[in-house]
Order: C-alpha cells, then sequence, then structure tokens
C-alpha cells in the first residue's frame, strides 16, 4: 500500500515542473506589458518605464525571472501583486474561502439532484422521464454558464424577485470576517437574518456552478446503473423475492456508485474553473474572478502563484480519489 | 478567533460612529462599483476605481473641485495668495479640522501645517522615510509635472504653507485639487514608521473626509460610515456601502431589484430601458472627453497637412455618433470638450464632403489614394465605447475616397507600447481630464514635450506650443482664454488628431436618490447625497 502511494507521489513532481513552465511560458507569451496597462493613456516615460521594470525585476532575463519563481516557490513565496503589492498567498487565502463554499454548495446541489434523477432515469428506462433527464442533462452539460447565470437572475431575481441578484449578503448586515465562510461568519454574528440572507446568496450561484456537474453525474450515474441492473446477481435478488427499492438501493446503487465517485472527485476541476464565470456574473469575491482580472493587467505572480495553487489542489483531490480506489479496489493497488 | 477579536474594535468604532444617529433609523446608500481598488491611497495609483474608494470619500485636498463642475474652491487650504511673479503660494489652512480614527490610530491633533508637508514631502523626496514605501513610484504627481515644478514648500506657521516653485504654471492651482494630493496625517504615518509597519499607511489610512472606511473585502465589499466630526457637517447618509459589481448588466440588474442606489457606467444598449423605468432617474451630462483618431505625422503620407485635412473631410462623424455612441455622445471639433472654458466655439469643423477630400488628396498628390492601416484600441472607455466598430466606418468612408485601409488591433499594453513607438499610421485614442484645465488637454496630447509619450500623432508645431506655454506661465484667464483659442486654430488647421466625439456620461440611480451630482471629472462623491425612504 505504501510503495503504491508512494508511486503515486513520485509522479506529482514532474507534473508540478510542468505546471510552473506551463503557466510561466503562457502567461510571459501573451503580449503585453504590465507598467503599459497600470498607465493607461497617460504613458509612462521610456525612463520610468525602466526604473519601474526594475524595481518589479521584469527587466531580467526570463529565465532568470523562472528561477527565481521557482526559488520563491520552494521557498514558500509565491511573491507579490505587480499591482496590489500584496503578497499572492496572502490574496489567495482572503478569497478562497468564498470559492470553496460556492464549490461545496454547488457539489451538494449537484450530487442531491444528479444522482436520484440518473437512478430513477436508470430503473424507468425507456420512458418519458428518462428521457426528459438525459435531455435535460445534455441541455445542462452544454449551457453557457454566463447565459444561463444572466438568465436565472433576470426571472428570479430581477422579475420575480425571490432571490437576491449578487454579491454574498444584503448590504444591511456587517458581518466580520472571522472565517471567510460566510455561512459560518453569519451565523456567528448572531444578527437577525443575516444566516437567512447568506443563504438566499447562495442559491442562484450554486445552481449555476452545479448545472454541469450535476448534468454529468446525472448521466454517469444512469449508465452506471444500467449497467448493474442487467446483472446476474441482481436478477437473483430478485428472484429471491427481495423488495424492488432494497435491490437498488441496497444491491445495485452501491455497485453502481463507485465509477460515480470518481466522477464526482474530478469534478473538483470543472468545480473551480466554472467558478471563474459564475463568480464574475454573481460578483462573487472568490479566486475566479481575481485570476481572471489579474490576466488583462499581465499581473504575472498572481497567475502564475494562483493557477499553482488551484493546479496542486485538482492534484491532491485527484491523489486522494486515485489513493481512496486503490484501498477500496485491490485490484488497481496492485496492478502497477 | 484571533481575526475576530482583530476586528471587534472596528464594530466599536462603527457602532460609536451611528450612535450620533441612534434616534432615527440608519439610512445606507449602496454604490454598485465597477471593481476593486488597488488600494487605499491614491497618491500612488491612477484608476478612478481607487480614487472613487479613497480620495473622493476618506480625504481633503487644500483645494478641491466645487461639485459637479470644474471649477477649483478651496479645501483644506482657507485661502490662497499667489506672488505677482507667479513662482510663490501661500496657502492659509483651515484650523479645528479633524482626522478620522481607525482601528489602531487615535489623532491627538488636528490638522497643520505638518500634514501639508508629510503629503507633498513623500512624493517628492527621495529623502523622505516614506518615499519608498509602497513601492516608491508616484505616477500622477510625476506625470503632472509636480516634481519639476515644486521648488520647496515651507511651513511658514502650524496654519501657513508656502509653494515654491521653479518657474510659473497656471494650471498648479488645479493640480492641487486632484487626488494624489489628498492630504494624509503626519500623526498616522510616524506612528506606523515607529511600530516598523509604514505600508500599513497605505492600506488603511485615515483622511479628513466625510466617510471613513471600517471594512474591506477584496471584490465584495467595501463599507464605510459617516465621519461624525467632519469640517463641512455630516454627510446626509449613515452609512456608505460599495458593493463591488464587475458586469455592467449585472449593476443594472441590482438596481433594478433595489440592491444598489446608484451605479456607474451602463451598458448603451440598455440606457433606453433606463429612461423608461419609473424607478429610475437617468442623469446624464456631456464627459470632460475627447475620442479621436490621431494621424501619426512622422509616417508617410500624413506628415502633409492637405492628406489629414482631406481624411477629416471624408469621414462622416454623425454616422459615428449614431452607431457607436448611440446617441450618447457629440460630434467633437476641437481638441477639448465644450464644456471647458476656452472652447473656440468660432471654428467650423471639417464637414464630411467626399468630393473636397478627393480634390485635397489629388493636390496632395495621391489621386488614387493610397493604403494605410487605423489602428483601433481593444478596450472600452467613456470616448469609445467600440472602437473596432468605429474603425469599421472611417474605413468605409475612406474607401469612398480611394483610400484603403485596414484595422489593427493589439492588447491594451502593447497597442499603447507600439502606439507610442510611433508604430501607427492612424490610431484610435482619447482623453478624459484630470483637473479641467485645457493645459491638461493641449498640453498632454499635442505638445513638443508630450511626443513620444501622450502625443501620439508625434506633431510639434512651434507658433501651437509657444502659445501653449504662454498660457501655461500666465495666471491672467483672459489671456490664457485668448492664447488657447488661438492654439485651437492652429489646431484645426493643422489637423493632427481628428476629433471624433465628446461623450455623454450617464449615470443610473434609483428615484429616492437625493442630491447626486455627476462629477465632469469622472469621480463619484456621496457626501452630499440623501436617500428618501
Amino acid at each position: 500500500m505504501f510503495q503504491f502511494i508512494f508511486r503515486r507521489l513520485s509522479l506529482v513532481i514532474p507534473t508540478f515542473i510542468g505546471i510552473t513552465l506551463l503557466t510561466f511560458t503562457l502567461i510571459h507569451m501573451i503580449p503585453g506589458d504590465p507598467i503599459e496597462v497600470m498607465a493607461g493613456e497617460h504613458g509612462v516615460s521610456a525612463e520610468r518605464h525602466a526604473e519601474l521594470a526594475a524595481q518589479l525585476g521584469l527587466d531580467q532575463p526570463l529565465y532568470v525571472q523562472y528561477f527565481d519563481y521557482v526559488n520563491g516557490i520552494l521557498h514558500g513565496d509565491l511573491g507579490n501583486s505587480l499591482v496590489t503589492h500584496e503578497p499572492v498567498m496572502k490574496e489567495f487565502l482572503t478569497l478562497f474561502p468564498a470559492t470553496v463554499e460556492l464549490s461545496i454548495c454547488a457539489a451538494i446541489f449537484a450530487i442531491l439532484i444528479g444522482l436520484p434523477a440518473g437512478i430513477f432515469a436508470a430503473v424507468k428506462r425507456g420512458t418519458i422521464f428518462d428521457h426528459s433527464v438525459m435531455t435535460f442533462s445534455l441541455t445542462g452539460y452544454s449551457m453557457p454558464i454566463f447565459w444561463w447565470a444572466l438568465l436565472l437572475m433576470l426571472v428570479f431575481s430581477v422579475t420575480l424577485g425571490w432571490t437576491p441578484v449578487s454579491g454574498r449578503i444584503d448590504v444591511v448586515y456587517w458581518i466580520d470576517n472571522t472565517t471567510g465562510f460566510m455561512l459560518i461568519d453569519s451565523w456567528l454574528s448572531g444578527e437577525k437574518g443575516a444566516f437567512s440572507s447568506a443563504v438566499s446568496h447562495l442559491i442562484l450561484p450554486s445552481i449555476v456552478l452545479g448545472t454541469i456537474p450535476m448534468a454529468v453525474i446525472a448521466r454517469m450515474t444512469r449508465s452506471s446503473m444500467l449497467e448493474v441492473l442487467n446483472e446476474d446477481y441482481i436478477r437473483t435478488a430478485r428472484a429471491k423475492g427481495i423488495a424492488p427499492w432494497r435491490v437498488i438501493v441496497i444491491h445495485a446503487l452501491r455497485n453502481a456508485l463507485i465509477p460515480v465517485i470518481t466522477v464526482i472527485g474530478l469534478q473538483v476541476g470543472t468545480l473551480l474553473s466554472g467558478a471563474i464565470l459564475t463568480e464574475t456574473v454573481f460578483a462573487w469575491p472568490g479566486i475566479g474572478k481575481w485570476l481572471i482580472e489579474s490576466i488583462s493587467r499581465r499581473d504575472y505572480p498572481v497567475v502564475q502563484g494562483g493557477i499553482l495553487i488551484v493546479a496542486t489542489i485538482i492534484i491532491i483531490v485527484n491523489l486522494l480519489v486515485d489513493i481512496a480506489y486503490g484501498v477500496v479496489n485491490p485490484r488497481i493497488r496492485h496492478s502497477r | 478567533m484571533k481575526k475576530g477579536l482583530a476586528a471587534l474594535p472596528l464594530a466599536i468604532i462603527a457602532t460609536g460612529a451611528l450612535m450620533a444617529t441612534s434616534a432615527q433609523a440608519v439610512s445606507t446608500l449602496v454604490y454598485c462599483s465597477e471593481g476593486s481598488p488597488e488600494g487605499f491611497n491614491p497618491e500612488l495609483y491612477y484608476s478612478g476605481t481607487t480614487f472613487d474608494a479613497s480620495s473622493k470619500q476618506m480625504f481633503n485636498r487644500l483645494m478641491e473641485f466645487k461639485l459637479g463642475t470644474t471649477e477649483v474652491e478651496p479645501g483644506l487650504a482657507k485661502s490662497v495668495d499667489v506672488s505677482d511673479d507667479g513662482l510663490v503660494y501661500t496657502f492659509h489652512l483651515r484650523k479645528g479640522v479633524k482626522f478620522q480614527t481607525s482601528k489602531d490610530f487615535t489623532p491627538t491633533r488636528d490638522f497643520d501645517a505638518d500634514d501639508v508637508l508629510f503629503t507633498f514631502n513623500r512624493q517628492r523626496l527621495e529623502s523622505n522615510p516614506y518615499h519608498k514605501v509602497g513601492g516608491g513610484s508616484y505616477g500622477y504627481f510625476d506625470d503632472m509635472g509636480m516634481d519639476k515644478l515644486i521648488k520647496n514648500i515651507v511651513k511658514v506657521d502650524d496654519y501657513t504653507v508656502k509653494f515654491v516653485l521653479n518657474h510659473p504654471e497656471a494650471p498648479f492651482i488645479a493640480n492641487l485639487a486632484m487626488d494624489f494630493a489628498s492630504i494624509f496625517s503626519k500623526q498616522q504615518a510616524d506612528q506606523y514608521m515607529k511600530a516598523g509597519t509604514p505600508e500599513k499607511l497605505d492600506q488603511d489610512p485615515v483622511g479628513t473626509g466625510p466617510f471613513q472606511k471600517v471594512q474591506y473585502q477584496k471584490d465584495s465589499v467595501i463599507r464605510y460610515v459617516a465621519f461624525k466630526d467632519y469640517w463641512r457637517g455630516k454627510a446626509k447618509v449613515d452609512r456608505l456601502v460599495f458593493s463591488i459589481t464587475p458586469d455592467a448588466s449585472v449593476r443594472y440588474a441590482k438596481l433594478k431589484a433595489g440592491e444598489c442606489d446608484v451605479m456607474p457606467y451602463p451598458n448603451p444598449a440598455d440606457l433606453k430601458q433606463m429612461k423608461a423605468d419609473p424607478n429610475i432617474n437617468l442623469l446624464d451630462q456631456e464627459g470632460l472627453n475627447v475620442g479621436y483618431l490621431a494621424f501619426n505625422v512622422k509616417k508617410k503620407p500624413f506628415g502633409d497637412v492637405k492628406v489629414r485635412q482631406a481624411l477629416s473631410y471624408a469621414t462622416d462623424k454623425q454616422a459615428i455618433i449614431d452607431s457607436v455612441f448611440q446617441g450618447a455622445g457629440k460630434v467633437a471639433k476641437n481638441p477639448i470638450p465644450p464644456t471647458m472654458w476656452s472652447y473656440n466655439t468660432s471654428i467650423k469643423d471639417y464637414q464630411y464632403d467626399p468630393a473636397k477630400a478627393k480634390k485635397l488628396l489629388a493636390e496632395a498628390g495621391y489621386p488614387d489614394g493610397f493604403t494605410t492601416t487605423i489602428w483601433a484600441m481593444p478596450v472600452q472607455r467613456p470616448y469609445n465605447p467600440n472602437a473596432r466598430r468605429m474603425a469599421e466606418i472611417i474605413q468605409e468612408d475612406w474607401a469612398k475616397v480611394g483610400v484603403k485601409a485596414s484595422i489593427v488591433t493589439y492588447e491594451w499594453g502593447e497597442y499603447l507600447k507600439r502606439a507610442k513607438a510611433g508604430e501607427a499610421d492612424s490610431l484610435l485614442i482619447g482623453w478624459t481630464g484630470d483637473n479641467g484645465d485645457p493645459d491638461n488637454f493641449l498640453y498632454t496630447l499635442l505638445s513638443c514635450d508630450a511626443v513620444g509619450g501622450g502625443n501620439y500623432s508625434e506633431w510639434c508645431n512651434k507658433d501651437f506650443d509657444d502659445l501653449l506655454i504662454k498660457a501655461k506661465r500666465t495666471s491672467d484667464i483672459d489671456k490664457r482664454i485668448k492664447y488657447y483659442k488661438e492654439a485651437q486654430v492652429i489646431f484645426h488647421e493643422q489637423a493632427p488628431f481628428m476629433p471624433i466625439a465628446n461623450s455623454v456620461v450617464y449615470v443610473p440611480v434609483r428615484k429616492n436618490v437625493k442630491g447626486f451630482k455627476i462629477d465632469p471629472l469622472g469621480g463619484f462623491y456621496f457626501y452630499n447625497v440623501s436617500k428618501e425612504d
């Protein structure tokens, strides 16, 4: 087992080097100059440009900048933002809880809807219900997030007034940033109505962000269930006269869930990347919006550092899924 | 838990500041701002977003712009005397002006001359201990030429400060009303320096302004409370919230749903609907800006004035206004906007006339036209909401007189860099005024000094330049008006760039918001704003 984990971990190192190299090269390959962007129409003189470039370390040859960057990472320093001068790690940590909160709620939404829908579609295979689930999930999967978000916002927030338009909590509540998780902070604040306001602000963004994972989970659950339902042991169980719901939930679902769990794990990447658009539309103060802005400002340290952290999280989650899988299924553990 | 405790004093300040109004309900004004400020020190940054969040609400300056105008009036200075040679400005400071309190700084004295000296010396003197803090780059101060202009600043007594200049400079007074001249507390700076945390001054400064910052969450919200000891009297609302909302459609949705009271930068396409909405007041004002097409006179054939005039005749500006601005703009004929003093109304614009354009081109030796490029900016600006579309219209117009232009565009930083290096044949660009002085347009965009900087036409004309310098050196307003009007005549004849549009700025507010005025310089002030229930 330890050997298996060790093998997995050793693969992580080249992946990391690849990520740093890739993000660094890509962001530097896009034309654009952070100093010019900062100055805008005002422009900066050639001499001040040189002065600022020296100050920000942008005058060094690219390979030196790269090694400085990697050296920084090894010492736990991701550098400072070129725009705000704040450490990248600090900015990340203040924004990350918002993304996590949104992603968790989106994942809960995706699982709560996607899983039962997939199960029922499989059980009622070929019926209207099955067809509608499949149509809806295909639509959900292909939905442009930006458009979907604005549509929901117009219907539910502007026209019907059921949910707030954007933000994390109503402006009348002045909640201290204790944990960074608005649900927890608003609960801790004890202010009347604060918690429910935080919940209502989470509804639309969670639905928008959870739509694609929900569609994927529903489709995966359905096909996995169909496969299992055709197995001999299910027929045997039915022949023994076990109640139909028991056959489905106890016998079929448990086995069908294994690939579904893998898919759910893989959706972490989808959630984090989907968060970029969702956060922009809903003015959600997470890392997605932060990264997008820093790309347009050519804020190199933020782009590099931010992507590295996000990639790390995805790698860790995948690693954990792999390991968990190995624990559950000995065949995987021993096959390599 | 540690963080929670640290936030406690904040809450106490907030509650304390609200005590005064406890008898009635707390009124909160919500402004859906377009982005996060880069920081809270307006000396260090250029962006309007930062100014709206810092200087406009939290600070005062020696001189200030009268709300809704570009007129300069005394702020923290009660009055100012200018010496006859225009070299010495003596400011008499206001007494009894209080600084705000923050979670770790409580002022023990009122505003005085030391604060003025600290504010300016930090930006101009490398020997100042704060000069290098926060990057040590004071772009705006330097850009306005203040570093070269100010020879010395002398404290005469606690309430009198003398600025000695290297040469007379009429726009100096207007420069002091700009955001970078916001007055900081020297006492707070000293305290942080002593504690070894000088950078805190740029994140959590206190000012003398109408609102004090209580909390900032990046990309989410900035909260202010009205400063009860504000020297002009407490603001009309008790709390001010900036709800950061980058997308214009979402801002509009929030405004409709009542989640914000004021929003900046609406989409031009939404204006019609906003006008019709019974819950929204759509305020408008002519912006202090100009969008134009610069001809690079260093490149053939734009060095020939006839070609520049011909292309000015060949462009149907009204069609651009109708299509690109959808009515939210007006045809521009001068390099300065019509709301600015010294605007020369007697100039007759190049009317759209392809036949005349063709004739001029033939005279210049291009009877069959030529091929060239038009550069289109990749970003939206108030003076140009859609440069690509604008370039396409110009391209079509020029084709009618035989000039075949292709459209070129680059990422914004790259665009500016290449344009300044003189790579463009002609390019779309523009300007929004900083201080309401014509010098800020004419000198920045057209002087010989600005070649390689803001003068994208690379045009340097001695007669024109002499007039600008003369206007800079006198504070006699009538003389300045005369010089600038003459300069505009030369500009018109020479046509180094083709002014296209002055845009109209729109600010939608909820119907119950009273007292909001659009700032021609593009800022958002909330001191005079109140909310009716």
